[in-house]
Order: C-alpha cells, then sequence, then structure tokens
C-alpha cells in the first residue's frame, strides 16, 4: 500500500512536558483519517507539526516518502486548514483562493480558471467577488478548504474546522466534507475531540489521549472491540462498572461489581483476578427480556425516559444508586414504562467488557 | 443647579481656553498676514511662490519629511511586529518602557545628546580613533542625513504606538495560513500584515510627518549649514527680520500645503480621514 504519511516515534516536548509522546501511525493514499480525543490531549501540536509549525523534538515525519526535517511550512506539500479558519479579512473570496497560486507563479488566466473551478466544485459558484465578512459559517467552511484543494497538496490537514458551526450546520457539514473527500480524492487528516464527527467521516481514527495514541483503527473496530479502557470510554456512549474478577474461564471473566452484582463478560487481554471495570453499551441492554438463559440480569428503576427518536434512552438505577443508559427501541413495545417503574435489565456476556482496572499514568 | 447648568459649568473653562489660546491667536495671525506696511494686500504669501528661495526650502522641507516619514515606517513596522508577536508578555511592557524612556527629557537634551556623540571631538570619533578605525577625526554633524536620522529618531515612538495597537489585532494564524499557502516571509509583510496595519500605518506616517515639518530644533541643530528648513524661514521672519506679516503668511502656508500633501497622500493609498481616525 502506498502511504502519503508516514510518522515514526515522533515527540514533541515543551520545556518538561510531552505534549506528543512517541506516536506512530501511517496514512493510506486517499483516505480520511482522523485523530479523536479530548481537548488539550496534543492533537493540535502534532498536526502543526506535519504542517511545519512545530519543530518536532525526535522522531520523523515522512510526507510521500520525503523525510520533512527542516523543511519550511510554505514548501511542504500540505495544508492546513485552521481552527478559526484564519481566512485574509482583507480580500475578497476569489484573491483568497487564489492566494497560493499566486505565490506558485501560475499564470493569471489558469488562476482565474482554477480558481473558479474550485468554487463550483465546493458549491459556491459566482461568490469570487464576496467579501469575507459577507459569508455565513458554513460558506466560511468551505472557502476555507477550497483555498487550500485548489493547490492539490498531498495532505490536507484540518483542525477541529466545525468546531465553530452550530449544531444543525455541523451535522449537514460533516456529510458534505465526507463526500467533498470522496470526490476529490485528496488524503484527510481531521483533527477533533467530537467523536461522532471522527466516526462518521473517517476510514480510519485514532484515539488520543495524554500525547498518546491509545487505538487505532476502523470506527466500527474503536466502538465493538476498544482495546483500552480510554477507548471504551470516550467513544460512544458507555456504562461503567467498577468491580473485582473473581473468576476466569478462557474467553470470559466472573466479575462482582462493587454493589454485588454478579455478571459473566468477555475479556480482554489484560484481565486478571483482582480489581477490574466492566463497560456496557446502552443498546446492548434488554428491557424485561422474556428468556433469561444465558443472559445476565438485574432489577433496576425508571428514573426518566430520555427520549430523542431513533436514539431514545432510560435513565435508570440500580437498588443501590448506580445510574445507567439503557437503549429505548421506539417499537410501542415498551410504552407502558412510566418513570418509577421496576424493570428487569438482561445483557449478553459476550456484550459487556471487562478491562483490568490500572492505576491512571499521572 | 440642574444638569444642563453643570455642564455647561465645567465646558466654560474648556471653551475659553481653545478661544483665548487657540483661536484668538491664529485669527489675530490671519489678519496679520494680510497686512504690509501700506495696507491690506495679498503680497505676503505672493512673495513665497515669486522668491525662489521660500518654496525652494519649503519643497525641500517636505521631500526631507516625506523621506523621514517613510523611513520611520521602515524602522518601526519590525520594531512593532517584535514588541507585538514576537517577544513574550513580560518583556513586551518593558520594551514599551524602554521606547517611552528618551521622552521623559526634552527634545533639546536629547539632540544635544547625539551631538556629544557625533561631533568632531565627540564620543564616536574618540572610539574610532582608539581602535583605529579612523587617522583623523571625521565631522559627522550637519548633514542631511545625521538630521533625518535625529529626526527619525525623535519620531519613532509616534510612528511604533499606532502600528503596536494595530498589531495586536492581527490574528497569528493569518500569518501562519499565509506561511502555510505557499507565502515568503516578504511576501506575508506585503499582503498580509502591511495590508491589516493600514489604519495604523497611516494615522503613524501624518503624526510623524506633520511633527517633522513643523519640527524646528532637530533640523536646526543637526541639520546642514547652508541648508534651511522651513520652520527657520518663519522663525527668521518674525525674529530676524521682524516682518511679522510675512511670518504669519508662512506659517498659514505651512498649514494649508501640509494638509494638502497628507490629504493627496490619502488619496493615493485610498483611504479617509474619517476611517483613520476612528
Ligand atoms: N507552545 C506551547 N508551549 C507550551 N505548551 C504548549 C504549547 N502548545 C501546546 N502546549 C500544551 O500542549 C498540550 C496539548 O495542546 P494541543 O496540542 O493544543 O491540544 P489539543 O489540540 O488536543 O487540544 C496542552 O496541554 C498545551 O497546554
Ligand atoms: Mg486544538
Amino acid at each position: 500500500m502506498q502511504y502519503d504519511l508516514v510518522i515514526s516515534r515522533l515527540v514533541k516536548e515543551f520545556g518538561t512536558f510531552r505534549a506528543v509522546d512517541d506516536v506512530s501511525f501511517e496514512v493510506p493514499k486517499g483516505s480520511f483519517f482522523s485523530i479523536l480525543g479530548p481537548s488539550g490531549c496534543g492533537k493540535t501540536t502534532l498536526l502543526r507539526m506535519i504542517a511545519g509549525f512545530e519543530e518536532q523534538t525526535s522522531g520523523r515525519i515522512e510526507i510521500s516518502g520525503q523525510d520533512m526535517r527542516g523543511v519550511t511550512p510554505n514548501r511542504r506539500p500540505v495544508n492546513l486548514v485552521f481552527q478559526h479558519l484564519a481566512l485574509f479579512p482583507m480580500m475578497n473570496v476569489a484573491e483568497n483562493i487564489a492566494f497560493g497560486l499566486r505565490r506558485r507563479k501560475v499564470p493569471a488566466a489558469e488562476i482565474r480558471r482554477r480558481t473558479e473551478e474550485m468554487l463550483e466544485r465546493v458549491g459556491l459558484p459566482g461568490y469570487g467577488a464576496k467579501r469575507i465578512h459577507q459569508l455565513s459559517g458554513g460558506q466560511k467552511q468551505r472557502v476555507a478548504i477550497a483555498r487550500c484543494l485548489v493547490l492539490d497538496p498531498k495532505l490536507l490537514l484540518l483542525d477541529e474546522p466545525l468546531g465553530a458551526l452550530d449544531l444543525k450546520l455541523r451535522e449537514q457539514m460533516k456529510v458534505e466534507l465526507k463526500k467533498l473527500q470522496a470526490k476529490v480524492g485528496t488524503t484527510f487528516i481531521y483533527i477533533t475531540h467530537d467523536q461522532s464527527e471522527a466516526l462518521v467521516m473517517s476510514d480510519t481514527v485514532a484515539v488520543m489521549n495524554r500525547g498518546r495514541f491509545e487505538q487505532v483503527g476502523s470506527p466500527q473496530e474503536l466502538y465493538m472491540d476498544p482495546q483500552t479502557p480510554f477507548v471504551a470510554g470516550f467513544v460512544g456512549d458507555n456504562n461503567r462498572w467498577e468491580g473485582t474478577v473473581e473468576e476466569v474461564e478462557g474467553e470470559t471473566v466472573l466479575i462482582r461489581t462493587d454493589e454485588a452484582l454478579v455478571f459473566r463478560a468477555r475479556r480482554k487481554a489484560d484481565a486478571h483476578k483482582g480489581p477490574a471495570t466492566l463497560f456496557l453499551r446502552p443498546e446492548a441492554m434488554v428491557i424485561d427480556p422474556v428468556g433469561t438463559d444465558g443472559l445476565n440480569t438485574f432489577p433496576a428503576v425508571v428514573k426518566a425516559i430520555l427520549f430523542d427518536g431513533a436514539n431514545s434512552r432510560l435513565l435508570t438505577v440500580t437498588p443501590s444508586g448506580h445510574e445507567l443508559l439503557a437503549a429505548l427501541p421506539q417499537n410501542r413495545a415498551f410504552d407502558h414504562i412510566r418513570p418509577g417503574a421496576e424493570i428487569t435489565l438482561g445483557w449478553h456476556p459476550h456484550s459487556g467488557i471487562v478491562f483490568a482496572r490500572r492505576e491512571e499514568r499521572p | 443647579m440642574n444638569r444642563s447648568g453643570l455642564f455647561w459649568l465645567f465646558l466654560t473653562p474648556v471653551l475659553l481656553w481653545l478661544f483665548l489660546l487657540i483661536v484668538l491667536p491664529h485669527v489675530d495671525l490671519f489678519i496679520l498676514s494680510f497686512r504690509t506696511d501700506e495696507g491690506w494686500s495679498l503680497e505676503n504669501y505672493a512673495n513665497f511662490f515669486t522668491e525662489p528661495i521660500y518654496w525652494l526650502t519649503f519643497v525641500r522641507t517636505a521631500v526631507y519629511s516625506i523621506i523621514t516619514t517613510l523611513l520611520t515606517l521602515v524602522v518601526s513596522l519590525p520594531v512593532a511586529f517584535y514588541i507585538t508577536k514576537l517577544s513574550r508578555p513580560r518583556v513586551r511592557g518593558f520594551l514599551m518602557i524602554l521606547l517611552l524612556l528618551p521622552f521623559w527629557v526634552s527634545e533639546l537634551v536629547r539632540v544635544y545628546g547625539w551631538m556629544i556623540l557625533l561631533r568632531e571631538s565627540g564620543v564616536l570619533n574618540y572610539l574610532f580613533l582608539q581602535l583605529g578605525l579612523l587617522e583623523r577625526p571625521v565631522e559627522m554633524l550637519y548633514n542631511d542625513a545625521t538630521m533625518i536620522m535625529g529626526l527619525v529618531y525623535t519620531s519613532m515612538l509616534f510612528m511604533v504606538v499606532p502600528l503596536v495597537s494595530v498589531m495586536e489585532s492581527l490574528d497569528d494564524s493569518l500569518v501562519e495560513a499565509a506561511y502555510d499557502l505557499g507565502a515568503s516571509k516578504i511576501c506575508i509583510w506585503r499582503t498580509i500584515i502591511i495590508p491589516h496595519c493600514k489604519p495604523g500605518i497611516t494615522s503613524g506616517a501624518i503624526v510623524v510627518f506633520m511633527l517633522v515639518l513643523g519640527n524646528y530644533l532637530t533640523p536646526n541643530l543637526m541639520g546642514g549649514k547652508n541648508s534651511l528648513w522651513f520652520t527657520e524661514q518663519i522663525y527668521n521672519q518674525f525674529i530676524a527680520s521682524f516682518n511679522w506679516n510675512q511670518g504669519a503668511a508662512f506659517g498659514f502656508l505651512l498649514l494649508a500645503l501640509s494638509s494638502c500633501i497628507v490629504w493627496v497622500g490619502l488619496k493615493l493609498t485610498g483611504q479617509k480621514l474619517g476611517e483613520v481616525a476612528s
């Protein structure tokens, strides 16, 4: 496979603080690669190293097989869409898009042609003469992306570009960005703290925490088969129990939670007898199961119904006061459930995963 | 007392001050400028245009003022950029104080400071002689280059302060975005930083130009012996020739012509005074 970006053992230190800590990964040509992590985990620092604005403390950045050490940002075959877009307010839309081509001394006629072509491609034909402040949030977004794409970069780096938009527009831009990437075929590296953005758009997602990559995989892998407790807790909603593993039988463990419920669940590699954490997705829980053979079950009281269309949930509490979310299918079978109702929740041992409880890294 | 009474109570001293010290003398000078010993006439103004020494002095003064303004701008842009974007916040305040410091002593003292440094028996000559760089002392004072340097030094603060305030509002990511899109350093200055700083450049340039044009001390003390600054012409009329009428006419000509130059400058760069002032 051809890689547009190969990063090996990259480290960035600010004083004694490691913002990026020994990160290695490859991005295949033409793919949509996301880096997902809470704010402050080092995503921007990593991206700025790729763009050339920060120099790495150690490690190697290769773009299309070429080592980038010592290459200034204006000479790297990558372009960055800034968090707050950084459109030039002193120029109109067409001049913003033509900026990079001008720097490359492309003939004026060709600049005009390519600018118009690019505006059309991002759905803004005829907007060339508009001033930046006349555009809406979503339009600015598209100009910022067009300004980079017109240069045909090997990599397009995007730093939380949807962060400033309102929710509705963000949903819409997610789909549009994905479509745009498929159409132009440029490799996108997209960083975000919003897991739904990462899951919806990406071919591959890297989950980052405290300067390190926790797991790299497809959105499905991250959701279905998280390799670390951080990924299990960060990607998608998850219920969480602290407890103790009492028995290990091959791929299953018997766990007693701190409130003395006993469950069977799937074992992750390092789980062994001793303190452990159990994760369970809301949609893995069945309300009032008919046959309970082989299921873990426990009683709970409905505290509230969180109606959200297809994504509706029940907020329930166990007798000892532990709050849990359970998916509420909208098939009318559960219309009788009211806050205060006592129900039984059941789940298949395969759906819950158990990690050994590790002391959090400082 | 009601509110409007109070308003007038506080405003009256201001208005009186403005009227007595600014309006009244100017009106008086304005009237003087149209009088000769024989009565009303435009002769004082006509003299300026018919006597080459007068208008040549003005042209020289204006050209040098423009050169000084441009040089001040060229020197101040990197200084302001360093202060706002490159220095750490704590160093920033210190640098601003360093800039202000020379202005705590009077211009006269500052100019004499330069003279001590530059004259034939001055500090620099002494140093160069001791180091063996020169064989005989050279006179570094009393030429146009030294005078312009002195004027730039005197005016810098008035350029740096407005530049610092516009540069503070420049988003760093604009500079980075331009760099990312392939612009060289010079190109970033030309296409991003200077266009952004335009209002500050204009207001700084107007202030510096007016100050330099109306400066008397520095050109007089540091400038060449056989070249005059226009303010010296005015001084000569008032004090040496005792011709107040001619002096007053020159004063108003200086005001009118310099306003014209500023107006042309604004037109050439496509700006309006109202935008700059706001
Ligand atoms: N120039 C810098 N100097 C010192 N610390 C920095 C610098 N840039 C970022 N950091 C620190 O590095 C960490 C990661 O920052 P950043 O990469 O911006 O995170 P993210 O983009 O994931 O929110 C933060 O704790 C931040 O304080
Ligand atoms: Mg960030």
